[in-house]
């Protein structure tokens, strides 16, 4: 048992979309914690007005599962992170206090204008093979079996759903902020499965047996007590747009580039292959950029999404990191997905770091540790990773047992010392860690951006001589 | 540290598995004298085939154990076996659909997700399917076979309920739902909701008034099916025609001397039912269940075949079944070995060899161990012209002294 967690009250707050607006509310309900604010340092805050109230700031998609395992006594998030927990764990430890009052839009399940699909009925009476693309699985998969489709195939992405419809998608479940916004950007809204809105929730022991309600009482104010939470009571089924669709057409060959922080090196990179792009610049940015070659195909998506989005054909090559190509291949060992040849930029470690109080300095002594003294650690092992797959192989091959991984979404940092003892994550100087009083113990590999390609797609006939031409173009571009 | 066993997953221990066995047994004597053929599906299907036939509700899909294989990056999901009747009408449809009628059984555990700790998640069923038998025979073929299994296992106080999925669905259309409401109220029904259906108006009172009868009376024959033909002469066609499948299935089983009970509610968690629909009910547990299922073969592309079949739940049957009283070795010998000498282990192995080979359980043991579970014990010394010692553990004396297994034998045989 850790000292600092006996008899506190935890509270996990979010970060991204819903920050200002939980500060806000906070602050005007006596209960605002300093530095719990945007570009805030610290993950871990404590409160001004009750010493036994400590906060977290986390990732809203992690604050449902750590509320229900108990990690955090409340938390704040969107109603949809919780509903895509909910509906996978009906029996899971959460409570919905109450919504907030604050948030926009909402999950939709939406169609491509160019697609094939217009209305729910097109989609349950589909007799063959629905693609379904989501940051939300739990939530799609529920959609498509009420829906009783026939078969379908859940895409999980990590973001960029509605890049995907209608080549590499039939169906995305995705927010928005109105079902007009959605027809504007060329997608069907088919049906809104859930409002968004922000709200408060708590671990069920923890309300059943700790006296919470100091903190519940300053919320008082601002419970609102019925909002439509479930899906069931929200099925505003959208009427048939009448859009001019014009059908895709499909690209003989097909690239897909990262957003984020590879789409300024990969754009200069392309740049001196001298493959001209529009549409792929800070300036002016779009998830479909076109080339000068009318053969060519452009998406712009996650890189973490990148290899099984080329493993199972949807693009014949991708520019992403040698991490997230090592991630997929441990997953699935036989997949047709190889790297051509690595790029040079975007370099990371891919490091395991443990606090920097833990008596450990390597991953020898770690895994002494752990089998000699479960006390220290209360066994088993507890390791935070956004790379599970590398994380659990790296486990393994050093024969660390037990342990237990800890799935994030980036920041695996706030997770140490209280959520997790260990962590799987990148760095590029290691100042990060250092920051949060991490210690690294081992370095797995170095990664750069890449070229992946699928092996079949350089093997098949109709496409062999397009993407020589291309990988030969994208070659030159090597500094 | 402890090994701890995975949630929801159940060991069988060695006087489980005695009942298991017996279960087993009895079923498989049955299944083959009734000319039934064993047959075994794998453990993984892809999720596809449970979905594709729309078969399984979204309340039992949402309960699957599903996952991406390792060569699953086309998205395509499998699934942890979640019920026995599909994968074998899928066997029958990849490799038997040759043979115009199919009686097939099988011994499996199927994999669904329960949350509230009360019951296991992997259960396991013996299963029958009858795969191009025609009604009624056929219907009334399965619930028989299913019956003796019942009967050979000494099960007291086993009632048989029969329900008719036709019926119900032909009720259903007279609330003229839309279909998506109809699916949905068709899952709350299947879930054991049938208040569901009660307080949902229907525009015909003559419906509402056809429910209350189904749902609150409880026949013990086939007249009370012809009183309820009678007493609503203006029901659906598809719902008299239904009833007459019903009243012909009753009849052949009042004519076997057959006791049921008719409760239109006795039916339960699998919307692939297009007939009669059964169960088995002993201690207020299900353990046992089957019925009809026309649709299911041409649904998953199989042609026209009509069908029917049976499982009955291992686990509740387990619970019920009294432990026979052959314990582990009572009839069995023990050769006990006086000393770890390589001469003494070797003659101790020949010894249990030639009891085993004349049809004895034999054990060998060096340690000191409790006798009294066994009828015999060879003490093995090797020495001198009198190297074992036959004893009769009941009455502690012993019976043999000398140098012949044959004399043993001759000993051990008289009892």
């Amino acid at each position: 048992m850790k000292d600092y967690q006996i008899g506190y009250i935890k509270l996990a707050l979010p970060k991204g979309r819903f920050l200002s607006p939980t500060a806000s509310l906070l602050v005007e309900i006596d209960l605002g914690f300093e530095g719990y604010s945007n570009g805030a340092k610290q993950y871990r805050l404590r409160s001004a007005r009750f010493p036994s109230l400590f906060a977290k700031i986390l990732q809203e998609k992690d604050i449902p599962i750590q509320v229900a395992v108990g990690n955090y006594d409340l938390g704040i998030c969107g109603l949809d992170w919780i509903e895509e927990f909910v509906v996978k764990y009906p029996a899971g430890a959460l409570v919905k206090i109450s919504g907030l009052n604050y948030g926009e839009g909402g999950i939709y399940a939406v169609a491509s204008a160019q697609g094939k699909i217009a209305s729910l009925e097109e989609l349950s009476a589909r007799r063959n093979d629905c693609r379904i693309v989501s940051e939300y699985p739990n939530l799609a998969e529920a959609f498509a079996l009420n829906l009783r489709m026939r078969r379908f195939r859940l895409f999980p992405v990590w973001g960029a759903a509605e890049a995907y419809p209608p080549e590499n998608a039939d169906l995305a479940v995705l927010w928005g902020k109105s079902g007009a916004q959605l027809a504007a950007q060329g997608l069907i809204p088919l049906k809104r499965l859930l409002p968004v809105t922000a709200f408060l929730i708590a671990n069920r022991e923890s309300l059943e047996n700790k006296n919470l309600s100091q903190i519940l009482a300053c919320f008082s104010s601002k419970l609102t007590a019925d909002l439509p939470t479930s899906m069931e009571n929200e099925l505003n089924s959208f009427k048939k747009q009448k859009i001019t669709r014009t059908l895709w057409l499909a690209k003989e060959i097909n690239l897909a580039l990262p957003d984020g922080h590879q789409q300024a090196p990969t754009a200069q990179f392309l740049k001196r292959a001298g493959l001209t792009l529009q549409g792929y610049s800070e300036e002016a940015s779009s998830r479909r950029p076109s080339a000068d070659l009318d053969w060519l195909g452009i998406k712009v998506i996650r890189p973490q999404d990148m290899p099984l989005q080329v493993a199972n054909g949807n693009f014949d090559l991708a520019i992403t990191g040698e991490d997230w190509l090592l991630e997929h291949l441990n997953r699935f060992p036989s997949s047709p997905v190889k790297k051509l040849f690595a790029l040079g930029f975007g370099t990371v470690k891919v490091v395991a770091a443990v606090s920097q109080e833990m008596p450990v300095n390597n991953i020898d002594e770690l895994r002494t540790l752990v089998q000699s003294s479960t006390d220290y650690i209360g066994a088993p092992l507890k390791v935070a990773s956004e790379y599970i797959n590398i994380a659990d192989k790296y486990l393994r091959d050093n024969r660390v047992s037990p342990y237990k991984l800890i799935p994030t979404w980036g920041a695996s940092e706030a997770f140490l010392p209280e959520d997790a003892d260990m962590l799987i994550d990148n760095t590029q100087t290691g100042k990060t860690l250092k920051e949060h009083k991490l210690k690294i113990i081992d370095v797995l590999f170095q990664s750069s951006a890449c070229i992946i390609v699928n092996k079949d797609s350089l093997a098949s006939s109709d496409k062999k001589e397009k993407m020589k031409f291309l990988t030969q173009k994208l070659r030159a571009g090597l500094s | 540290m402890k090994n701890q066993k995975c949630k929801g997953m159940r060991d069988l221990l060695p006087e489980d598995m005695l009942r298991f066995r017996r279960i087993e047994d009895v079923f498989r004597a049955c299944c083959r004298n009734w000319g039934y053929q064993e047959v075994r599906t794998p453990t993984l299907e892809y999720l596809h085939l449970f979905t594709a036939t729309g078969t399984l509700t979204p309340g039992m899909l949402s309960k699957v154990y599903s996952f991406l294989d390792w060569d699953g990056w086309s998205g395509e999901r499998v699934v942890l076996r979640p019920d026995g009747t599909i994968p074998v009408a899928r066997l029958y449809i990849d490799s038997l659909s040759g043979q115009t009628l199919a009686r097939l059984f099988y011994v499996t555990n199927i994999f669904a997700f329960e949350g509230t700790g009360k019951e296991n998640r992997e259960r396991w069923q013996c299963g029958a399917e009858f795969f191009g038998g025609a009604k009624p025979a056929a219907d009334v073929e399965v619930i028989l076979l299913a019956e003796e299994v019942i009967r050979k296992l000494c099960l007291s106080n086993v009632g048989l309920q029969l329900s008719h999925a036709g019926l119900v669905k032909a009720l259903l259309k007279e609330f003229k739902l839309s279909p998506a409401e109809e699916a949905k109220m068709m899952s709350r029904i299947l879930e054991g909701d049938w208040q569901a259906l009660t307080k949902a108006k229907s525009p015909n009172p003559e419906t509402d008034r056809l429910v209350a009868a189904l749902l609150g009376l409880k026949g013990k024959s086939s007249s009370f099916l012809h009183n309820i033909k009678a007493s609503f002469p203006k029901a659906s066609r598809d719902f008299k025609s239904s009833l007459e499948d019903f009243i012909s299935i009753a009849t052949l089983l009042d004519n076997q001397g057959c006791r049921y009970k008719i409760d239109i509610a006795a039916m339960h968690g699998f919307e692939y039912y297009t007939g009669i629909c059964f169960q088995f009910l002993a201690a207020g547990e299900k353990i046992g269940g089957g019925g009809r299922y026309d649709n299911l073969v041409p649904l998953m592309n199989g042609g026209n075949i009509p069908a029917c079949g049976f499982a009955l739940y291992v686990d509740p049957i387990m619970k019920l079944l009294p432990l026979e009283k052959e314990k582990k070795g009572k009839s069995g010998i023990l050769v006990k070995g006086q000393e770890l000498t390589p001469e003494i282990v070797k003659t101790c192995f020949a010894v249990a060899e030639s009891l085993r080979d004349a049809g004895y359980p034999a054990e060998i043991e060096f340690a000191g161990r409790d006798e009294s579970n066994y009828m015999w014990v060879i003490l093995v010394s090797g020495k001198g012209s009198a190297p074992f010692v036959l004893k009769e553990c009941k009455r502690k004396r012993a019976r043999y002294t000398g140098a012949s297994v044959a004399e043993i034998l001759k000993v051990v045989n008289k009892g």
